[in-house]
């Protein structure tokens, strides 16, 4: 995150592709959120030394990220950011494991590169997944979807509250540190001695922005609570979404197609 | 200090997010009992704020760095636990959902370590029972650096925990915790030191918001916290029973494993080391892997067969995307 700005260019990105309009951005919500933890929980409840069998699990954000035909460019790139703390605590698995698990064209391939490499591929499954949901799905009915899975109406208003004041904050939090960028010449001026009267007059303007909403909310009949969306049957393309992904999710889960493959092939060649 | 998905079991990331629900419900039903209903608008914004905050940096003198402030305790101190817990919770979701930091598994962690503690342990525990009634500055600024301290080293304890229970690191405990623990000290005196400041700047700028938390504040119980500890134990207790039980596994394995290679068949150099392995891969095909981290070294599976089979997979996921996509510029419509 170089700039307030630049983060919120790209959260507003994000934000832009939920508003497609294919097969998939009209499944309901549920099924998206359905699937994902689905495969998340796959991916994750492999042994630490697996890498082969994660692959085929690129299917999934592969064939979403296709045929919702989102920015795969994009997403690949949001993705990447995320690596680093990963990277900080993986890192140490090649030189603490030595054990050599398989040769390959005589380089000894170690048990440690073997778990960092399952990491990062973890890593990039996972953060995909995730991106690809808010993408196709959009905040709101992802909150939703939460409520209709047993999250607390309170914290969903909290959730959807955010929302709506994240963007309008977001840039008046930006304006200010641009324009303390601009008044620091050479590094100067951007210590703790402007940063804590900056914040406190964006919390004052925030606190003041919170009671105008407040009366705001009262003049247009708030009685602590917000209305119910309307809630939606599922119908059986949802259905059919939730059988199909969990289906093969679960399969490649328990069999490894690439071994499988693999020895395919060798056995032709023999 | 965001948790990472890649660095989870499925069982330490189940029960965080077990610990993590049930935190959420709970300070929902405290609040939905509070009579101030301005408190709902509050938090939205302040949520806000609070996103934005952390994207604006300050440098450190003397370090070249740079810190920002994280808001968990800040917004205890100006709303109370329950507010505050809420609030930095829907901001690691919208920042789960949206920026992917941590992920959708790491997010029960993640609103543990940087919600949980700050709001409902650090909060109540240290700060409301130092910081007395009526405190002068130093005791002020004593008490806000040692708690922001404190949720700062427990959070990195918990990140370090999170991570050596899920077992993927290969980092052991004494080492992880001798490397997180340094760097969150600074982190949280960094802390410490921006939300003391931010309270000092609103004491003199407005006063009653201050004074509104002051009084208003009945002191939590700890019961619920007592229960969620037992039923977080009783699961990573359960992660880890089944992690030893697979151990027996991982031995059988490696003897069947050796009992396979010993086929009596009279080959010579690539066809004999090909035949064998096939007469291997043959017997993994036939073997469902079992679902477990305890099984070690045998899992990873022999080289070129595997290596080739990879190979394959990858490059029929990036045909079918391909050819998904081109059906789509088309105009047909496929089901997924």
């Amino acid at each position: 995150m170089a700039s307030v700005h630049g983060a919120l260019l790209d959260l507003k990105r994000l934000d832009r592709l939920a508003g497609g309009d294919t097969v998939l951005h009209r499944l309901d919500p549920r099924a998206k959120v359905l699937a994902t933890l689905i495969f998340i929980l796959c991916v994750v409840s492999f042994g630490r030394y697996e890498l082969s069998a994660l692959v085929p699990f690129l299917f999934y954000p592969a064939v979403l990220i296709a045929v919702g035909r989102l920015p795969a460019g994009y997403l690949a790139s949001r993705v990447l950011l995320v690596f680093p703390f990963v990277v900080a605590v993986g890192i140490f698995n090649p030189f603490l494991d030595r054990e050599v698990l398989f040769r390959l064209g005589g380089i000894g391939v170690t048990g440690g590169w073997v778990s960092f490499a399952s990491i990062m591929l973890r890593t990039a499954l996972t953060v995909a997944a995730a991106l690809t949901l808010t993408a196709l799905t959009g905040f709101v009915p992802i909150c939703r979807a939460l409520v209709g899975l047993g999250m607390p109406k309170v914290f969903a208003m909290q959730l959807l509250f955010l929302y709506r004041y994240l963007f309008v904050l977001a840039d008046e939090g930006g304006r200010a540190a641009r324009a303390r960028e601009m008044r620091s010449f050479g590094g100067k001026g951007r210590g703790l001695a402007s940063y804590a009267p900056l914040l406190g007059h964006l919390l004052l303007r925030t606190w003041q922005r919170a009671e105008r909403t407040h009366m705001a909310m009262l003049a247009r009949g708030y009685n602590g609570m917000l209305p119910a969306a309307e809630s939606r049957r599922p119908g059986l393309s949802d259905l059919l979404f939730v059988l199909f992904w969990g289906a093969l999710l679960i399969t490649l889960r328990l069999c490894n197609l690439p071994r499988l493959l693999g020895a395919l092939v060798t056995g032709t060649l023999t | 200090m965001h948790m990472a998905d890649a660095l989870l079991s499925p069982s330490v990331g189940g029960a965080m997010w077990a610990v993590s629900a049930g935190a959420i419900a709970w300070g929902s039903a405290r609040l939905g009992r509070e009579s101030d209903d301005r408190i709902a608008p509050l938090m939205g914004v302040l949520g806000g704020f609070l996103f934005a905050a952390q994207m604006i940096n300050f440098s450190i003198p003397g370090t070249g760095s740079s810190g920002h402030l994280t808001g968990g305790l800040l917004l205890a101190i100006l709303l109370g636990p329950s507010p505050a817990f809420l609030t930095v919770a829907s901001v690691l979701v919208v920042q789960a959902l949206f920026f992917a930091d941590g992920g959708l598994l790491a997010l029960g962690c993640n609103i543990f370590n940087l919600g949980v503690i700050p709001a409902f342990i650090v909060y109540p525990l240290l700060y409301r029972r130092l910081i007395g009634p009526a405190p002068g500055p130093r005791r002020e600024a004593a008490v806000t650096l040692f708690a922001a301290l404190c949720a700062m080293q427990l959070g990195a304890l918990c990140v370090v925990l999170e991570t050596t229970l899920s077992g993927v690191s290969e980092l052991s405990l004494v080492k992880f915790l001798a490397l997180m623990l340094p760097i969150h000290l600074a982190i949280g005196a960094v802390e410490g030191a921006v939300t003391l400041a931010v309270v000092s700047f609103l004491r003199k700028a407005r006063p009653e918001l201050l004074a509104r938390r002051a009084h208003a504040e009945a002191a939590p119980s700890l019961k619920p916290f007592l229960a969620a500890a037992l039923v977080c134990a009783l699961l990573v207790a359960g992660g880890i029973s089944r992690f030893a039980s697979d151990k027996p596994d991982g031995l059988e394995w490696s003897v069947a494993g050796a009992a396979g290679n010993a086929e009596p068949v009279a080959l010579h150099g690539v066809a004999a080391y090909l035949h064998a392995l096939q007469g291997k891969l043959a017997w993994f095909a036939e073997y469902r892997m079992p679902a477990g981290e305890g099984v070690a070294a045998q899992q990873a599976g022999p080289g070129v067969a595997g290596v080739l089979g990879t190979l394959i997979t990858l490059i029929i996921v990036v045909a079918v995307a391909a050819l998904l996509r081109r059906m789509k510029r088309g105009g047909a419509a496929p089901e997924a």
